[in-house]
């Protein structure tokens, strides 16, 4: 089936926007762009549809590593999760490449922003076709390369090549866990393909299982930015939108929910692991929700979402609700890149600016923008009947059944979550305009992309009913639908919008009030829960502190340095000396030939006995 | 008549290599270094001469030969030398040709 292609494609458009981007005109790199992604996508169409996918389609190409009894090949293989995931990365990617001509058209650095882009669309789906944990982990660490790239992109600016390298730094700690869980793989399975591992997992150690899955959970955490490792998303803001939307949002960080996914049958020996997940994803749901309500950037809302969101679908994989979990990875790519995508338009009609207080009443004024937004907003709210009310009813239901605290929990963030994602909808469209631009609509090719995604995000969880469609793949839950159960959750979805009405258009003056009454905890959460400077004091700042003076003045200065260079001059100081020798003048240059002589005699003569 | 013994070829040959030393190292005329290479070469050329004779051998004569042969060719260049150098210069002290050095 030339899975090989799907890859490929968008690796021919990096190469061509890559090396000849900076001579070609604009037009060409939109059409080698968009057309690898959108062909890609096809032949992930064809693929799918043509393809049996009750079976795993494998397809080998090579050996890539054969050494001893490792033996690693180069493998893609489409089975229903990897058609799933094949279809949201490409379907997202054509839509957000379609959408970033338009937004980007304005930009320096055009042909290098496509190509850093379809160079994440190959690596990511190397991540999605690998059949194995290795290929799997080259593409993990090639769309962290890309991300890196991305959130750098405006790399004139300090604070954006400091986000892109704290992602990169941060990535590493969870990419260290990864490593590990392989290494213990194969040290436990003797191979790293899916097909293999995943298949023999009855029978092995407990322990070992559990170990591996928590160490997966680091390298998760790591990419999906989960508690503790989540601190680098929030500021991976600062690459252009897009960006944010593919890659921030809707397909690199739900990659760590993906490879959980993936490795269920180990993780369904490891019970403990498993709760583990659930427990750091509730967590980070309701901690991420808290602090994105009090945001006034709105990219930075919806990066919190994001961070919150992902909390969601670690809370389903954890509570062995995995086609749940991949259900709300699906709808959260739908209405999370729409919020993105409009959040660029929105900034894009004003010309840059991104502080929701700056902001207000454009609902007149870019009307597409404000009411695909708005079916975002439903959706991501569990408003009943969209898209992200089907998947979250799944996950929260999947929580209740493996423990009731996890469904309260999860049901309290659901309201805030409609809360924020409101409370940006009506500060920035309701109103009165407050800013001082002048909003203008985006243009078509902006447009397009957010109306597909609309209709994806209201109709998408009854378009792809993909609990359904992995029922086979995944082993069933016993989680029966109960009707007071899907009632508290969605009604605390409509109090949160409610609430966010109430404060942000009927009393305008209430926020202020609140803010006051609850000063200390507003301070709190308004400042992220000090998380940042509280890695600064405990990790940051010592091994900078520890570099500076120990790893620099110390062994690099004072070790290093004062070795070699004190070779240096320890042989300047003997040439120093030697120099005398060569004065140049001939008749003492012939004693010094004499005595040389003489000692060689007297060596020979005195201690070999002389010549035989 | 008694034969001479080989000591004294040999005691011979080391007073005129050491008597080339001498005036390679304190003379300063430079003609006068180069004729004490001379002598410490033809010092040398006894030497083998007395081994070779000692032992009934050719080889000692053949490098005799050999260094007879680079004496002459190098008395050629290096008086060469010599005469371009005080052309140049208008002196054959020793110790003032030092331009290597400065």
């Amino acid at each position: 089936m030339q899975l090989w292609l799907i890859p490929l494609l968008p690796l021919i458009g990096f190469l061509i926007n890559g090396i000849f981007g900076r001579r070609l005109p604009k037009a060409a790199v939109n059409l080698v762009a968009v057309g690898s992604v959108v062909l890609s996508f096809g032949w992930v169409l064809k693929t799918v549809f043509g393809l049996d996918l009750n079976t795993v389609h494998t397809e080998h190409y090579f050996t890539w590593i054969q050494s001893g009894t490792v033996n690693i090949g180069c493998d893609f293989a489409v089975d229903r999760l990897t058609a799933v995931m094949l279809l949201i990365v490409t379907g997202i990617g054509s839509l957000i490449h379609i959408y970033s001509t338009g937004y980007m058209a304005h930009e320096g650095g055009y042909y290098r922003f496509f190509a850093y882009l379809n160079l994440f669309m190959f690596f990511m789906l190397v991540l999605v076709l690998g059949a194995s944990y290795l290929l799997l982990f080259v593409g993990w660490e090639g769309v962290g390369l890309c991300s890196y790239l991305l959130i750098g992109f405006y790399f004139d600016k300090k604070f954006a090549t400091n986000a892109g390298n704290k992602a990169f730094i941060v990535n590493r700690i969870g990419d260290f866990g990864f490593s590990l869980a392989m290494f213990w793989i194969f040290k436990t399975f003797l191979s790293l393909d899916f097909n293999t591992v995943l298949t023999h997992v009855d029978g092995k150690d407990p322990k070992d299982l559990t170990i591996i899955g928590l160490l997966l959970l680091v390298g998760a955490a790591g990419k999906s930015a989960q508690i503790p490792l989540y601190v680098w998303l929030p500021d991976a803001m600062a690459g252009p939108t897009p960006v944010s939307a593919l890659i921030h949002a809707a397909t690199m960080v739900t990659a760590g929910v993906y490879m959980c996914s993936r490795s269920f049958p180990i993780y369904m020996q490891a019970p403990d692991a498993m709760n583990w997940i659930a427990i750091i994803g509730i967590a980070t749901a309701f901690m991420a929700a808290t602090i994105g309500m009090a945001q006034n950037d709105i990219k930075k809302v919806f990066a919190y979402s994001t961070v919150s969101q992902l909390g969601y679908m670690f809370l389903g994989v954890g509570t062995g609700a995995f086609s749940a979990g991949i259900y709300h990875l699906m709808t959260h790519a739908f209405f999370k890149a729409l919020l993105f995508l409009g959040a660029g338009s929105v900034i894009h009609a004003l010309s840059g600016e991104q502080d929701m207080r700056e902001m207000g009443g454009l609902r007149t004024k870019i009307p597409w923008t404000c009411y695909t937004m708005l079916c975002a907003s439903l959706a991501i709210a569990g408003f009943p009947f969209t898209s992200g009310y089907f998947s979250k009813e799944a996950i929260l239901g999947a929580a209740y059944h493996h423990a009731p605290w996890m469904f309260w929990v999860g049901t309290i963030t659901a309201c805030m979550t409609a809360f924020y994602v409101f409370r940006a909808w009506f500060m920035t469209f309701t109103g009165k305009y407050r800013g001082h631009h002048h909003p203008h609509e985006s243009p078509p090719s902006m447009l397009g992309p957010l109306v597909i995604l609309a209709i994806l995000s209201l109709g998408g969880g009854f378009f792809f009913k993909i609990p359904e469609f992995l029922g086979t793949f995944f082993p069933t839950m016993e989680a029966p639908e109960e009707l007071s159960l899907t009632l508290i959750a969605s009604s605390a979805g409509i109090i949160g919008i409610l609430i966010a009405y109430l404060m942000y258009v009927v009393k305008p003056g209430i926020p202020d009030s609140i803010v006051n009454g609850i000063k200390p905890i507003y301070t709190f959460v308004y400042n992220k829960w000090y998380v940042d400077e509280l890695y600064d004091a405990t990790v940051v700042n010592p091994l900078v502190a520890g570099s500076r003076t120990v790893l620099w003045k110390g062994v690099d200065a004072g070790l290093i340095d004062g070795s070699v260079n004190g070779v240096g001059a320890r042989v300047s100081n003997v040439g120093g000396l030697l120099r005398m020798m060569q004065s140049g003048n001939i008749r003492s240059y012939a004693t010094w030939v004499l005595l040389g002589s003489v000692l060689v005699i007297a060596v020979i003569v005195g201690f070999a006995g002389g010549i035989r | 008549m008694s034969e001479i013994p080989i000591s004294w070829f040999l005691t011979l040959s080391a007073i005129l290599f050491a008597l080339g030393v001498a005036g390679f190292l304190f003379r300063r005329n430079i003609i006068t270094v180069f004729m004490s290479i001379e002598l410490m070469l033809n010092a040398v050329n006894l030497s083998f001469i007395t081994f070779s004779y000692q032992r009934q051998q050719v080889n000692g004569h053949l490098l005799a030969f050999f260094v007879m042969v680079v004496a002459a060719a190098e008395a050629a260049v290096g008086l060469a030398i010599i005469l371009t150098v005080f052309k140049n210069r208008g002196t054959l002290n020793i110790d003032d040709i030092d331009s290597m050095k400065n």
